[in-house]
């Protein structure tokens, strides 16, 4: 068996009564992109934000890339190569999408206790900028602020964030949220071109966006994961059809 | 900074620059005091603009730097000590060292939390003075000498001082537009607008911050080392809540988040105030107030933003 990347054990998290991450326990392998659907509720943007540190769980470990990574916090995580983008667009809205981009750089590039040089004529950073911007397809948009920016741009900018890290693991939190079918599929198409360059955790409710992009695919409901496995087999799973694909799923 | 933000500046720093010779040449010398007083003001008003501007920290006991700066250089100078180039340095590093405690604790909190602890901390300072008998207490204490620079100024001349203090105030400007726009200004920014953004791309703004909180504390100790030779008396009125809430104002009708926001604050306030309305009329805080509040509703970035613009 392959060496995972990510590797989630016992993973649990309750708010009150509400058990929103029972006993999870995941793989995700180097260079796979694997999606975890569920219905609203089943706690899929919980597990994400724990994986990211926002979160402390109750009980469980994370280790990435064969470190135990449970009690470091966000800053520390994004450092090691965890990246996550938000359900809820997060850009720096009075920010131009290449500032946005730049200072996604300038987190990974040492130290910010520079007080001199003016950071956005600082090639080092606006080049690397610049570039990841144009791969996302939003290189004609970098002087735009980023309030200004199209709903569905603002969501390309932020998968450019994540990208401008240099992951090692991009969790990506239902990157297609509140996008016109137009805008799904270009990001669909973008998103396959990282595919196997890229190790992605994506979670998704568009079923034609998981179906199209997934190695794996696991289940989650009421913050447990009922199956995983590879795509087909997930649609023929009995269990996943009864509790989440529904009658009309094929 | 703009390009028509860079011409703004250098035609107000201009004006203030007029101040002595129109003073001199219209009889009325009291003006250089008046404008003098205004720039100490607009020093302390960048320097809150830098945390509360720029970094989204609203911190609501700026006045107590002013108020360190000051004793800084009276408590020496009550010994003997009268050398500016050691008093206004330790000023600041005072001021600094204040700022880094109080920062140090503040900012781990944040929203109305941070308003009321950086408050508390202004109010414990405030009492501490009142407490120091040997130094005034309650009534403060007489500066007996301004401080002094070995020839190089003398501040006891009325210009040469006020020049100083538009120099310092051209130097808080300066330092305030380079760090803004450096890398640690773009990460202070970055949290002002979103935090949660600033962790998941692998900042912990904390340490930041913090330098930000104690670098604003220096510029505004050294704020409150030339209030003291200003009054030629220092007070533990310098520190009290109302002067942080002054300050403030003078940023927040300036226009937060530019550094000449706070300086046109700080003239119209102070003008308004000193000036213009008491001459005019006893309840002139009839006026103001309502002033005030007309400007926080109708001209959101202040009245900076109210002058025309082409771009931004």
């Amino acid at each position: 068996m392959a060496d995972a990347l990510l590797e989630v054990r016992g993973l649990t998290k309750s708010f009150g009564g509400l058990v929103a991450t029972n006993h999870v326990e995941l793989r995700i392998l180097e260079g796979e992109t694997h999606a975890v659907i569920g219905p609203n509720g089943a706690g899929k943007t919980t597990l994400i934000t724990q994986l990211a540190g926002d979160l402390r769980p109750d009980a469980g470990t994370i280790s990435f890339a064969g470190r135990d990574v449970t009690a470091l916090a966000a800053p520390a995580r994004s450092k090691l190569g965890l990246a996550r983008s938000f359900q809820i667009t997060s850009v720096f809205r009075e920010f131009t999408a290449l500032d946005n981009v730049a200072l996604a750089v300038q987190a990974h590039a040492g130290h910010s206790f520079r007080f001199w040089r003016p950071a956005r004529r600082d090639s080092a950073l606006r080049r690397p900028a610049a570039a990841v911007l144009e791969s996302v397809g939003l290189g004609a948009r970098a002087d735009v602020l980023a309030a200004n920016l199209a709903h569905g741009e603002q969501r390309q900018l932020e998968i450019a964030m994540v990208l401008a890290t240099r992951p090692r693991l991009l969790l990506l939190d239902e990157p297609m949220a509140g996008m016109g079918p137009e805008e799904s599929q270009r990001m669909i198409d973008f998103l396959r071109t990282l595919k196997g360059a890229q190790t992605i955790l994506l979670v998704e409710h568009d079923m034609d966006a998981v179906f199209a992009l997934a190695d794996r695919i696991s289940v989650m409901v009421y913050g447990r994961l009922i199956a995983s496995g590879p795509p087909e087999e997930i649609r023929g799973n009995a269990e996943v059809r009864e509790a989440y694909l529904g009658e009309d799923a094929t | 900074m703009t390009r028509r933000g860079l011409l703004l500046a250098a035609v107000g720093l201009g004006l203030l620059a007029l101040v002595p010779p129109v003073a001199a040449a219209i009889g009325q010398p009291f003006y250089v005091d008046v404008f003098r007083r205004i720039m100490i003001f607009a020093i302390a008003a960048v320097s809150l603009d830098l945390i509360l501007g720029y970094g989204g920290m609203v911190s609501f006991g700026h006045a107590a730097y002013l108020g360190v700066g000051a004793y800084a250089v009276g408590i020496p100078a009550y010994y003997g000590i009268e050398n500016g180039f050691v008093q206004w340095p330790l000023a600041m590093l005072a001021s600094a060292a204040a700022a880094l405690v109080i920062g140090a604790i503040s900012l781990r909190t944040s929203g109305v939390s941070f308003i009321m602890i950086t408050l508390a901390f202004a109010q414990m300072l405030f009492y501490l003075a009142i407490s120091m008998e040997l130094f005034g207490g309650d009534d403060g204490m007489r500066l007996a000498r301004r401080s002094a620079f070995a020839g190089v100024v003398d501040l006891k001349n009325g210009t040469t001082f006020y020049y100083v203090v538009l120099v310092l105030l051209v130097g808080a400007l300066a330092i305030g537009h380079v760090l803004v726009n450096s890398r640690f200004g773009m990460v202070i920014r970055g949290a002002k607008s979103n935090e949660s953004r600033m962790r998941a791309i692998g900042f912990s703004t904390f340490p930041y911050k913090l330098v930000a909180f104690m670098i604003a504390g220096a510029m505004c100790g050294l704020a409150g080392a030339l209030l003291v030779n200003h009054t030629d008396y220092m007070s533990p009125a310098f520190m009290h809540w109302t002067r942080s809430g002054d300050i403030m104002f003078m940023v927040i009708l300036g226009g937060m988040g530019t550094l000449s926001g706070p300086v046109l604050g700080a003239v119209v306030l102070r003008v308004l105030e000193d000036l213009l309305l008491p001459a005019w009329t006893e309840h002139w805080q009839a006026i103001l107030g309502p002033f005030l509040v007309l400007v926080v509703i109708f001209a959101k970035r202040g009245l900076i933003g109210l002058l025309p613009e082409r771009n931004d």
